[in-house]
């Protein structure tokens, strides 16, 4: 409804400016370059109409012409997670970076880079698909028995539906892993032979022996507390002692103090910790 | 370009598209899924409020399935046919059952039962939700049933492709759809036995909206121009209280008001004070004022009409630069606030840096949904609701093509019901399935497979020659960002709030004009991997067909039901003080109320004509099950226009109509 653009009142000779580098890359394994932009001031910015901005006009603080910067949003309301890079070198959703509060806490330039922990497809777009592949590696679904009516699910307590709800928050957006020391970046290119399919498949077979990652741990603590998802939590369970399951977490405890969503992951880790243990002594006198 | 028996496209992975997926891979079919972002990032997830449906607590007192209908009907204007909404919400109990089976973590009661709240526009605490993000919430329930198709692979997902059409044979039947993958750019054909389209709503035609920005409407609007109809475009809700920002309008939920919260404006235009420095007696409660019976808490079409009136006609707007109100809940206890309110009011202070606990609020009304969309069939049942199982059922008028959430447009006639949005989007998806698995079956199958390949690979050349000729174009144009918030300024202007004939005329000549500058617009990247400003160039040239229909549909719509709302055509209050006068005043009001009825209570039906101009026609709407009875809200004289009317409907031997 608010058509009309959001103007400085100051003429705009003496409008206000900032500058903002964009780690940019052209493709999957190319270098890395910094590029310098520079921005009109206007009240409310966040990093998302700075980088609006950046596109419209697809020219640097030089006056070169370069091709707009690319960029991943959808909501801007800091729910869907699409947004995710690195603002001054900080990971976050570029939807609620403030430009006023981020000129304020570092005059000068502000910095955006793409995520470290995912491959970059161009600029600030890297390819999280490894976190959804994970989410199938957990079985991250409650396996009902149909989808035909069969009255209501079971009833649950106010504290478990509460500790869910808060779990069940996780947007995907791979905050956690990006702080993670123990999450490495995974970078496989498509060979000229392959197809899709078989390229797909090699990528998951990689993922597959490599760190879960904080997230997935609280999506396994949150399928195994709901009633019917403890039924089949056995499978989770074994995911959680495999290879690249929650031994591999060296407790730096840094996904806690990066999750926009103040998902209690250190919590999950050090529960399924346990569940983990119990469940290695379980399988082991059951042989 | 080998073809699976059996093989369905669904475009789009919101409540809609994932409902329909899942429920096609359970009944046997295999799914190719396309989404412009990863499904689980969907717009879907910005709903907060919650999903209605008739539940055991208000069954006890009264509430019924038919309530829940006749609410959803009267508050649509009856501009809906009536068997659908039957259906939706007689089925809408099952499906919150289905998706609490699911694994949705709903709010629960100290005994463990689903919590409900109340919404707007009934009287019945119908709504389920889960925090203050039941969307996001339902959203990964259904992607997670997904996933589960996936692995079991029923379900081939493509994220990050941007559908481009469908394909169609020599007799108009749906063959596939085309498609690009916008990381690599790549353009391929999918062969498909039907198509179901599921991507939602077109707000960002109107530039900002509280819309993701994924919801350009180009996916409806390339299949209306591959033939579909385009129904009831002109219905376009505007939501009364969002946040401006420079993105994007984010909603603030009705439930600041429901609490306690006030609008205001200070009374000198512009006051440079902050609001708290503003004295009472300088504060104009514009809405308390005027409505005081129900203060701040009026039906969202007028408060949206008296904060846009405030900013714009009485040039009484909080900021000189851009039209804005306040929203205050400074003045209420500090416990309540974050107990009651706390999650909407961090969406406050996380974007705009400012605590509405301490300072006011300024808000503004936004554009929120669109309930109009693609045109779809339904087979009527005896019992008056849907026939589950027909082909017909949300199948558009071209064969083989579905369409389903909110990029139909067959619930919410006029105006759509807060919390009824997701109820529709789910049954929508889960309905449109056995239709489709049956159009499947009983169709004689796919054409030979030769003259399906070049069938697909003349599709994938046109479609390559359009990207290489926009790839092609180079950096002279016009910049298509500005060109896109100059549309969306006038669409604001025009086809928002209030609507005038002489501005509607002159916001098409300017769409027209933008129309044809946006289809010569500059392309500054000429690469050929993530070309982000391609895709957007092609979303943006899209979106003109749609904005026409949107204004001529409102254009030619000489009256006011719902969200469409023409002073000229208004039908005034009764001023007579004589009794008599009044009474054939009365008597008068209810003749026009008639025969508006009988012009207007049309659905719009669009349609492109071959030079790509929208054709408008108009099609009766099946009011059999609840006779439509005039809105009364705020009309002076409105009890006596109701007894008139009840008096009128008894004389034809139907009961009278409540109007709550």
């Amino acid at each position: 409804m608010t058509d009309t653009p959001h103007e400085s009142p100051l003429p705009a000779a003496q409008a206000r400016t900032f500058d903002v580098v964009v780690l940019r890359q052209d493709g999957p394994g190319r270098p890395g370059y910094r590029e310098r932009h520079r921005v009109a001031h206007e009240p409310d910015m966040n990093v998302i109409s700075v980088l609006e901005k950046i596109a419209a006009t697809a020219r640097t603080a030089d006056g070169r012409d370069v091709a707009p910067v690319a960029w991943e949003c959808n909501c801007l309301e800091e729910v869907c997670g699409a947004c995710t890079m690195l603002v001054n070198g900080r990971v976050r959703q570029a939807c609620t970076a403030l430009v006023d509060r981020l000129l304020a806490e570092r005059p000068g330039a502000i910095e955006l880079s793409p995520m470290t922990r995912f491959p970059v497809l161009r600029d600030l777009v890297v390819d999280r698909s490894r976190m959804f592949d994970t989410l199938e590696r957990i079985e991250a679904w409650l396996p009902v028995d149909s989808y035909l009516d069969l009255g209501p699910g079971p009833r649950q307590p106010q504290d478990l539906q509460q500790m869910a709800y808060e779990l069940s928050k996780c947007m995907t957006c791979g905050c956690c892993l990006e702080a993670c020391p123990q999450y490495l970046k995974i970078e496989l290119a498509r060979k000229p032979d392959e197809s899709v399919p078989q390229f797909r498949a090699r990528q998951r077979e990689a993922f597959r022996r490599e760190f879960l990652g904080a997230f997935a741990i609280a999506q396994i603590e949150l399928f195994n507390a709901n009633p019917v998802g403890a039924m089949n939590s056995r499978h989770r369970r074994d995911v959680l002692v495999e290879e690249g399951g929650i031994q591999v977490c060296g407790n730096a405890q840094n996904c806690v103090r990066v999750c926009p969503k103040e998902i209690p992951l250190t919590t999950s880790i050090a529960r399924q910790g346990r569940t983990a243990t119990l469940h290695v002594l379980k399988t082991w006198f059951d042989r | 370009m080998a073809m699976a028996k059996r093989r369905v496209a669904v475009i789009g992975g919101g409540l809609a598209g994932l409902a329909a997926t899942m429920k096609l891979a359970e009944l046997g079919l295999d799914v190719d899924l396309f989404s412009l972002t990863p499904v689980r990032r969907s717009h879907s997830v910005c709903a907060q409020g919650g999903i209605n449906s008739v539940n055991t607590l208000t069954r006890q007192l009264g509430d019924s399935e038919q309530k829940h209908f006749e609410d959803t009907v009267y508050g649509g204007d009856f501009l809906q046919h009536q068997p659908p909404v039957k259906e939706m919400t007689a089925w809408a109990p099952r499906i919150i059952d289905l998706m609490d089976r699911l694994g949705v973590t709903f709010n629960r009661t100290p005994e463990g039962f689903r919590d409900q709240r109340r919404f707007g526009g009934t009287l019945f605490a119908r709504t389920a939700f889960a925090g203050a993000t039941t969307g996001q919430q339902l959203l990964y329930a259904l992607d997670e049933q997904v996933r589960r198709w996936e692995a079991a692979g029923k379900v081939v997902k493509h994220e990050f492709w941007d559908y481009l059409g469908p394909i169609l044979d020599d007799r108009g039947v749906c063959r596939g759809c085309a498609a690009q993958d916008v990381v690599s750019m790549e353009i391929r054909a999918f062969a498909a036995d039907a198509l179901v389209v599921a991507s939602g709503g077109c707000g960002l035609i109107f530039g900002r909206s509280t819309m993701s920005m994924a919801c350009t409407g180009s996916a409806a609007s390339r299949t209306f121009q591959a033939g579909a109809w385009y129904a009831n475009g002109e219905f376009i809700q505007v939501h009364p209280t969002a946040i401006p920002g420079a993105d994007k309008l984010r909603l603030m939920s009705e439930s600041a008001r429901g609490e306690g919260g006030r609008v205001w404006v200070p009374r000198r235009p512009q006051d440079p004070r902050p609001p708290s420095q503003v004295p009472e007696s300088e504060r104009s409660y514009f809405l308390e004022d005027r409505y005081p019976k129900y203060g701040n808490l009026v039906p969202r079409d007028i408060a949206t009409r008296e904060i846009f009136n405030v900013c714009t006609r009485e040039g009484l707007s909080v900021e000189r630069d851009r039209p804005c109100v306040y929203l205050d809940v400074s003045h209420l206890p500090r416990d309540v606030l974050d107990r009651k309110l706390g999650g909407i009011l961090e969406i406050y202070r996380k974007f705009q840096g400012v605590d509405p606990r301490t300072q006011a609020m300024k808000i503004f009304p936004a554009v929120h949904y669109s309930m109009g969309g693609l045109w779809v069939d339904y087979e009527r049942s005896g019992e008056g609701g849907l026939k589950i199982g027909s082909p017909r059922n949300h199948q558009t008028n071209v064969p083989g093509i579905f369409a389903a959430g909110e990029c139909d447009y067959q619930y919410h006639g006029a105006n759509r019901l807060g919390a009824n949005s997701l109820v529709a989007c789910i049954f929508s998806g889960l309905i449109v399935a056995p239709g489709v698995a049956a159009l499947v079956d009983s169709a004689e199958g796919p054409p030979d497979p030769s003259r399906l390949a070049s069938l697909c690979d003349g599709a994938v050349r046109e479609h390559r020659a359009r990207f290489d000729a926009l790839v092609n174009r180079g950096r002279q144009g016009e910049n298509p960002y500005l060109l896109h918030q100059q549309l969306g300024s006038i669409m604001t202007r025009a086809a928002t709030v209030v609507r005038d004939n002489a501005e509607l005329d002159r916001a098409h000549q300017e769409v027209c004009d933008l129309q044809e500058r946006a289809a010569r617009a500059a392309i500054a990247d000429s690469g050929r991997w993530t070309n982000q400003n391609v895709v957007f160039a092609r979303a943006l040239a899209d979106m003109f067909p749609l904005a026409r229909t949107i204004l001529q549909g409102a254009r030619a719509r000489d009256e006011c039901r719902g969200a469409h709302y023409k002073p000229e055509f208004a039908l005034p209050g009764l001023d007579a003080a004589d009794p008599a006068q009044r009474r054939r005043q009365a008597e008068a009001w209810c003749d026009r109320f008639e025969q508006n009825g009988r012009t207007w209570l049309k659905t719009t039906i669009a349609s492109l004509d071959p030079g790509g101009e929208p054709r408008l026609s108009y099609q009766e709407v099946d009011t059999s099950l609840i006779p439509p009875r005039p809105r009364l809200y705020g009309v002076v004289g409105g009890e006596l226009i109701e007894q008139v009317w009840n008096e009128r409907q008894a004389a034809c031997g139907l009961a009278p109509g409540t109007t709550p």
